[in-house]
């Protein structure tokens, strides 16, 4: 099998393998050379005519069914309105258009894709191809040139004689663009004046102008809080221990304009706890202090990047953000106890009107949702 | 005609020597061909230019399709996002929903999402090109993942493929972002809690974060600004660059020729393969249509993204196990691995930096030392010769393991995305994964580096011992004396050219930090530093066998080597 020649044990420059590294020494080469391409080895198909026939006819069958996968999918658009289902084995109840047409098409493409490599690999020619490789650089010829042409255009140009052209282009061309910049980022979006720190529980805008850009300008009015999405007004007394509501201020939801803009700011989780459970720190009384006979309320929107923080486990006390999983603890104002977000969630003051529903003491005292460079400020 | 047949012919046959045998006519189909091509070339002359390209060579190898699959599925993505775009209704204007998807019906929601929802039910195959155009995005992000991954541990990076390397990292990128601006788009209350937390990230930027989401959202979140915003970003800005950046790519790989594995008759001279026309023309035409045909299928079979499940976006609801698309996975799993204490409040400014980080600098980050690589190893090994040959990833054993220690990385990172689905499916703790994985994305890379090499340079030695004893034959041998061997079968010369054509590695030397008048060297610090990553890089190596130690091998029998022998002096201290 082999046709390697070893050298006999005695003849020079063979050493014994316990010698550790050898480097070359007597006749045999330093490094082993590059034998060359391997010789050819032939497929059936070159081999014999009715090998190559086979492979004429595997092709063929592989685009004939290629045409059998296109005519399917064009049946099957035609054949099947889109609310047509089907229940397939191993797929369920499935839209029937969309399997068959998604397989007809598949097949349609599969067949010549398959088809043309089947082709390629049996019947068009296997014998390997050598090509030479060129170094990338240029020739040196070349390049001086290069240089040349670049030189002496600047010559041609005068561009180097003349520094006030030079200035001045270099001036025009570095200033151009900046009214296309200032264009685009000063027409984007309005400046974020006050309204990262505001939400509707501060009260509803007072002028659409505020929405164009300004300051927003909001008097407070101690809003009752109703359900999302039903809008109903709660009294303290429905709210049973355990229980948790997702609030926001009343007239929020009948808003015709920037409904979801108040809202991804004012949604609100509203929980009661005993108020013994409450945990006896500084945070722990000031939560007690701000809620409602142990009824309290807190920004729904994660201190971290806003996602709304939607899963309170009432044996634990805990609200999880599921984006995050940032946590919570009700009893010790919503201090953050795990996960990657730092502050705690705003407290939002209640208390009851003369009707005993349940109302917004004062809005939220520090900005809600994620954090931003200047929101102590 | 041999010489003596020639005498013996006729004279007039001696004349006709030298004729060239007259060429068959071309056929009707030829001339027909020639004329249309002589019309075109008449005005523009591509002929010699084309010709060079249908017979250009390629090499075979499976893992250079992995860069194919990543153009065709892009290619699949742009055809089936202009079918998109004819049905797609890019605003955030809300609409009650009047399509035959009753669990909604009358429900407020966006256009974008009443369109999307129209495509998955009321255009008929429109489900059907939507989710083509979802698995074909899936497929892209994949298969360059792979291909960038093929390319790092084979070394195709090297000069003069450097450039090709960052464009090739800057398409990797941009895919990301196109990715997610994609799937952003149908506004369900998935995708827009992403969008959310994608204005959460932007918030975080120190001093401009608010400025910068104010500007990107067109006002308060969500605001109707974002959606026909990322629509245009999405159809129009990335994939202009995509498409300019790709063809860059595949220029450079056109003008540089393809790289090629090692082998008998490889050089780094040559190019060993098949030309263009036909072969390629078939296999790689053809390729494009498996994936497409591919795409369909798993189409039709496998549903994905249903976001009529979702509902449309409210900004105070959310799903739990709310995950991006996997190619984002990385990116949220280090958000969800921060602690909070890497926010920071400085002079009365806050610093979120438990949220920068993993938000707006990882991608960035990662991606530069990604570009840097090359330049990195380059002045390690002060290599300044172009390369065409590749490497197998056993004989650059640091490479290799540097990439999988990045690999693991980022593994565990995405895989820290998924650590709530973890925490319901196996029923652990969220909070014992979430530490695990604080600990492992700093741990797991240094074990997976050591244990990378150590396999590295044990594939190393095993090449060795196959090379200078053969392959095992299974054949028991009974010699005179009764003593029992197994036969080896030494390999031929072209199995063996394999595990033996590669460059013995050692570290650089240092020269002396003063010169000959006794002057320090200005970069000698430098030189130090150098030589030390050297012997990082190349402290442990084994090399490849000479034909020295192949006849000391033959002479010995079947006696096993030294253990040892052949590596370098640095790797007996592991």
């Amino acid at each position: 099998m082999t046709n390697y020649e070893f050298p006999d044990a005695n003849s020079p420059g063979v050493v014994r393998l316990d010698d550790g590294h050898s480097p070359a020494e007597g006749t045999l080469p330093a490094v082993f050379e590059n034998p060359g391409l391997p010789p050819h080895v032939h497929r059936m198909s070159d081999e014999s005519e009715r090998g190559a026939k086979r492979a004429e006819k595997q092709v063929a069958g592989l685009f004939g069914l290629s045409m059998v996968g296109t005519l399917l999918a064009l049946f099957a658009y035609f054949a099947f309105p889109t609310d047509h289902r089907s229940w397939i084995p191993g797929l369920g109840t499935v839209s029937t258009i969309n399997l068959l047409l998604g397989v007809g098409i598949g097949l349609g493409l599969l067949g010549i894709g398959l088809g043309a490599v089947h082709w390629a690999k049996t019947l068009m020619p296997d014998h390997e191809t050598v090509e030479m490789r060129h170094p990338m650089r240029s020739s040196d010829d070349a390049r001086a040139e290069f240089v040349d042409v670049m030189r002496s255009g600047g010559e041609k140009s005068q561009l180097f004689r003349r520094p006030l052209i030079k200035a001045s282009l270099g001036g025009a061309m570095a200033l151009f663009s900046l009214p296309l910049l200032v264009q685009l980022i000063g027409s984007m979006g309005p400046l974020p004046r006050n309204r990262l720190s505001v939400t509707f529980w501060d009260g509803p805008l007072e002028n659409a102008e505020d929405a164009l850009g300004g300051y927003e300008h909001r008097t407070f009015q101690p809003v009752r809080l109703v359900t999302d999405p039903e809008g109903l007004e709660i009294k303290a007394a429905d709210v049973t221990i355990g229980s948790v509501y997702h609030i926001l201020p009343k007239g929020l939801l009948e808003l015709e304009e920037n409904m979801l803009e108040e809202k991804a700011k004012a949604a609100v989780l509203l929980m009661r706890l005993d108020p013994t459970d409450f945990k006896s720190t500084e945070g722990g009384r000031k939560a007690l202090e701000w809620s409602y006979n142990g009824i309290v309320a807190y920004s729904k929107i994660c201190t971290h990047v806003g996602c709304p923080v939607g899963l309170y486990e009432r044996t634990t006390h805990h609200l999880l953000c599921p984006c995050h999983q940032s946590t919570f603890d009700v009893t010790d104002d919503c201090k953050v106890i795990f996960g990657p977000a730092k502050r705690a969630l705003p407290q939002l003051k209640i208390t009851v009107d003369a009707e005993g529903y349940l109302v917004a003491a004062q809005p939220f005292m520090e900005p809600v949702g994620p954090s931003f460079w200047e929101r102590e400020s | 005609m041999s010489s003596e047949a020639m005498d013996n012919a006729r004279a007039a046959d001696r004349l006709r020597e030298g004729d060239r045998a007259r060429q068959a006519p071309p056929s009707a189909g030829a001339k027909k061909l020639g004329g249309m091509v002589g019309w075109v070339d008449d005005r523009l002359g591509p002929a010699k230019g084309v010709n060079y390209l249908m017979k250009k060579v390629f090499p075979d190898h499976w893992s250079f399709m992995l860069g194919e699959i990543a153009m065709y599925s892009m290619i699949i993505c742009l055809l089936t996002g202009v079918f998109l775009t004819f049905w797609f209704v890019p605003s955030a204007s809300h609409v009650p929903y009047d399509g035959s998807y009753l669990p909604l019906k009358g429900v407020h929601m966006s256009e974008a999402y009443a369109s999307s929802l129209n495509i998955s039910f009321d255009i008929k195959g429109g489900l059907l090109i939507r989710q083509m155009h979802h698995w074909a995005a899936l497929m892209f992000i994949v298969a360059l993942s792979a291909h960038m991954l093929r390319v790092f541990f084979t070394g195709a990076f090297r000069k003069p493929r450097e450039l090709n390397w960052i464009i090739g990292c800057v398409l990797s990128m941009l895919a990301l972002v196109e990715g997610f601006a994609g799937y952003s788009l149908p506004d369900d209350l998935l995708s827009g809690t992403g969008i959310r937390a994608a204005q959460g990230f932007m918030l975080s930027a120190p001093v401009i974060g608010s400025y910068l989401a104010y500007i990107v959202f067109g006002g308060d979140f969500p605001g109707e600004a974002i959606i026909p915003r990322l629509y245009g970003v999405h159809v129009l800005l990335l994939p202009a660059l995509l498409i300019g950046l790709f063809t860059a790519h595949i220029v450079m790989v056109a003008v540089q020729k393809h790289t090629q594995y090692p082998g008998p008759g490889r050089t780094n001279e040559n190019v060993v393969g098949f030309p263009v026309m036909p072969v390629y023309a078939a296999k790689a035409g053809g390729f494009f249509f498996i994936v497409f045909g591919f795409t369909a299928l798993l189409a039709s079979l496998v549903q994905i993204n249903s976001i009529w499940v979702y509902g449309p976006y409210d900004p105070s609801a959310v799903t739990a196990g709310s995950q991006p698309d996997w190619y984002m996975g990385f990116a949220d799993g280090a958000l969800r691995l921060f602690p909070g204490w890497f926010e920071f409040t400085v002079f009365g400014y806050t610093l979120s930096l438990n949220v920068a980080i993993g938000a707006l600098m990882l991608i960035p980050v990662m991606y530069g030392i990604m570009a840097a690589y090359p330049f990195i190893e380059a002045w390690v090994t002060g290599d300044k010769r172009e390369h065409h040959l590749l490497d197998r990833p056993r004989n650059q054993p640091t490479r290799t393991a540097l990439g999988v220690a990045a690999l693991t990385f980022y593994g565990v990172l995405m895989f820290a995305a998924g650590n709530d689905i973890m925490a319901i499916k196996l029923h652990m703790s969220i909070n014992d994964i979430t530490y695990f994985f604080r600990v492992a994305v700093f741990v797991l890379p240094v074990i997976a580096f050591w244990v990378t090499r150590r396999i590295a340079l044990s594939l190393q030695r095993a090449d060795r011992n196959l090379v200078l004893h053969g392959r095992e034959t299974g054949r028991i041998v009974r010699t005179g004396e009764g003593r029992f061997f197994e036969a080896h079968e030494p390999l031929d010369e072209f199995s063996r050219w394999k595990l033996v054509g590669f460059e013995r590695q050692a570290p650089l030397e240092l020269t002396a930090g003063t010169d000959a008048h006794g002057v320090a060297n200005q970069s000698a610090k430098h030189a130090k530093l150098r030589q030390r990553l050297s012997r990082f890089y190349f402290g442990h190596h084994v090399d490849p066998v000479t034909p020295t130690e192949l006849a000391a091998a033959h002479h010995d029998g079947p006696a096993h080597e030294a253990i040892g022998a052949g590596e370098g002096a640095h790797a007996g201290a592991h």
